[in-house]
């Protein structure tokens, strides 16, 4: 048990979780909020999302398939994130498992 | 017949690769996990593989050829609902579990009711899952192959996906997947070519026939914009269901369990982000497909067609038809079945393994093997019996049942009950033992209660809940649920073990690494 609460209590410990937090959370509110502006505004503003922008795809299409992209983006931003967050993450395994 | 002679080379060829892993598969991380040594690419096309679905291939082709842009939806959540896996779930769950759900869940908290009840869910949600899967493969195959009957067909799929996951175990399950996906992908991007070339590959000819599909409608021709929401979720509820939908589906796939154990099957936890992704670009690929796929079928078949030849399930086939001829509609036809039997033993698999990793060992033997094997004997003998029951289940509803709902459910029960626990688990110091079993419970019976009463079941008239998705309601009371159960009682050794889970699931220090198994807790055999 101790062992565990030291690890949970050094500072490189704490960087980390926030870090992490510090990325996943605005992440995770964004395409939240993003994904659900679309059932949102095809539900409740119809005329406006039938509106023609390119012949005849209308911003629904190009809503929708903006969601695609901007997912792939997260996931992107999130994998360069990520791989800063496990140097820390392997500074303290290291400190760990090699005496 | 070619649709026949391609479906049997494919069986032959998943039989090949169940006999190889058999000949492979020794001890319980390897029956369970694959020894964790699938790579990245390799988890990504599985992922990929156990979620596009007969209902993803068939079901949203069809749902866009006869309601328009409605379908995309669909497609549209099925992907984002990814983000929730990568940024909040998967990571976590490799680091600090061994080989299902409740394995993190069980962490901290008091692990026979926990795991009981985390048990149940995963059974009902993949056993809902795969039934509907069963009879979609039923009807499919008694329409594309004449001569073969439904209840034959049934039992066919049911025998096979019993063999590969008894012999085979996760290393052929995860190759099987591998494999489906790879032909899945194929398959849809030859016919988004052929429909694409169809219009001479001008994006503007194909908006423009999407813009005036013709059918029949109550006996009338009419000309409608494909285009345009709302053809299928209609007033008064319609925006209301295409949000609870969008709900199910984004915290739902996140709490599926034959998507969370395919990230025990990695090295590592920042394999299991990279397979995340690497699934991420094959399923969106896919998804964003799906509109040449269904507004193709609409456009260049035809609603009405379709509708004389087997129904909006046979859209994807029947455009395959109309543009490759006999062969390609073959080809295509087995692609579909491949697809089901895929999925079938993901779920087979991953509901065998919650019983007799959760209910079997953890909470009737209070969490030790009475013998070398024997959870992965008891495992082999749930998936015959999961096995069974599906079959059985699928003959009793017949060709004709309306399996929608139960793929609702399934999602809805997966977001309501499971992904709570899951997040609080992990995120919440104070969370505790009836906190997870007031989530898990409240979760699990709101999802089907309103189910029961929606008008999938009680007919669109009679319906005492109003939408067809259930998640709207059920997913703030799962929350709620699991909420209250916490602040209602103490646990301090719930608090006591945060760190320690907390350690672990950020950074994987004592997490299980690839064959490292075999030299510990279960050098069996």
């Amino acid at each position: 048990m101790e062992p565990w609460k030291q690890i949970a209590a050094s500072p490189d410990f704490k960087r980390l979780v926030r870090e992490k937090l510090r990325m996943v959370i605005p992440a995770t509110l964004f395409f939240i909020v993003y994904y659900f502006a679309l059932p949102v505004l095809v539900g409740y503003a119809p005329r406006l999302m039938e509106r023609k922008i390119i012949g005849n795809v209308n911003i629904a299409y190009l809503f929708a398939l903006s969601q695609f992209f901007v997912a792939w983006g997260i996931a992107a931003l999130y994998l360069r994130a990520a791989a800063r967050t496990d140097v820390l993450a392997k500074k303290i395994v290291d400190r760990q498992t090699k005496p | 017949m070619t649709a026949l002679v391609m479906f049997l080379i494919f069986v032959g060829a998943t039989l090949v690769i169940t006999y190889w892993a058999a000949q492979r598969s020794r001890g319980t991380a390897a029956y369970f996990a694959a020894n964790r040594q699938i790579t990245a690419w390799q988890n990504g096309f599985a992922v990929a593989g156990d979620y596009m679905s007969a209902a993803s291939f068939l079901g949203i082709a069809g749902i866009i050829a006869f309601q328009g842009y409605d379908g995309f939806m669909y497609s549209v959540g099925w992907l984002v609902a990814y983000l929730t896996v990568l940024l909040i779930v998967a990571e976590p769950l490799r680091n600090a579990g061994k080989f299902t759900m409740a394995d993190v869940l069980a962490y901290r908290l008091n692990p026979r009711p926990v795991r009981a009840m985390a048990s149940l869910s995963t059974l009902i949600v993949s056993t809902f899952y795969m039934i509907a899967q069963m009879v979609g493969a039923g009807a499919l195959v008694s329409v594309l192959l004449q001569g073969i009957g439904y209840n034959v067909a049934v039992t066919g799929v049911g025998i096979l996906m019993v063999v590969y996951v008894v012999f085979g175990g996760m290393l052929a399950t995860t190759w099987v997947q591998i494999t489906k996906a790879i032909l899945l992908m194929g398959g849809t991007i030859v016919l988004s070519f052929l429909v694409l070339a169809h219009f001479g590959f001008s994006f503007s000819n194909f908006f423009d026939a999407v813009g005036q599909v013709t059918y029949t409608e109550n006996g009338q021709k009419v000309v409608r914009d494909f285009m345009q929401p709302g053809l299928r979720f209609k007033p008064p509820y319609g925006a209301l269901d295409l949000i609870s939908l969008g709900m199910a589906l984004i915290f739902g796939t996140a709490g599926l369990p034959h998507i969370l154990v395919r990230f025990y099957t990695v090295p590592d936890a920042r394999t299991a982000r990279i397979s995340v992704v690497w699934a991420m670009a094959l399923i969106g690929v896919f998804y964003i497909m799906t509109t040449f796929l269904g507004f193709g079928a609409a456009t260049i078949v035809g609603r009405d067609t379709i509708a004389l030849n087997g129904g909006t399930n046979m859209s994807a086939p029947l455009l395959a038809k109309s543009l490759g001829g006999e062969v390609f509609f073959g080809f295509i036809s087995a692609i579909a079945f491949a697809t089901i039997l895929a999925v079938v033993a993901g779920l087979t698999i991953s509901a065998s393994t919650s019983f007799a990793h959760d209910f079997y060992t953890n909470v009737i033997h209070h969490g030790r093997e009475r013998g070398p094997g024997e959870e992965v004997r008891v495992a082999r003998m749930a998936a015959f019996v999961v096995g069974a029951v599906a079959i059985a289940v699928a003959i009793v509803l017949g060709p004709t049942a309306n399996v929608a709902f139960l793929v609702a459910l399934a999602f809805a029960v997966a977001a309501s009950a499971n992904l709570p626990v899951i997040v609080f688990s992990l995120f919440w110091r104070r969370f505790n033992t009836s906190g997870a079993v007031a989530g898990l419970g409240t979760g699990l019976v709101s999802s089907l209660v309103l189910i029961l009463i929606s008008p999938s079941i009680m007919g669109a008239d009679r319906a005492l809940f109003p939408l067809e998705n259930p998640g709207i309601l059920s997913i703030p009371l799962g929350f709620l649920g699991a909420v209250l159960g916490t602040v209602l009682a103490r646990e301090p050794s719930a608090e006591r073990k945060f760190d320690e889970l907390l350690v672990r699931a950020n950074t994987g220090l004592g997490a299980e690494r690839a064959g490292q198994a075999v030299t510990t807790k279960s050098a069996v055999r």
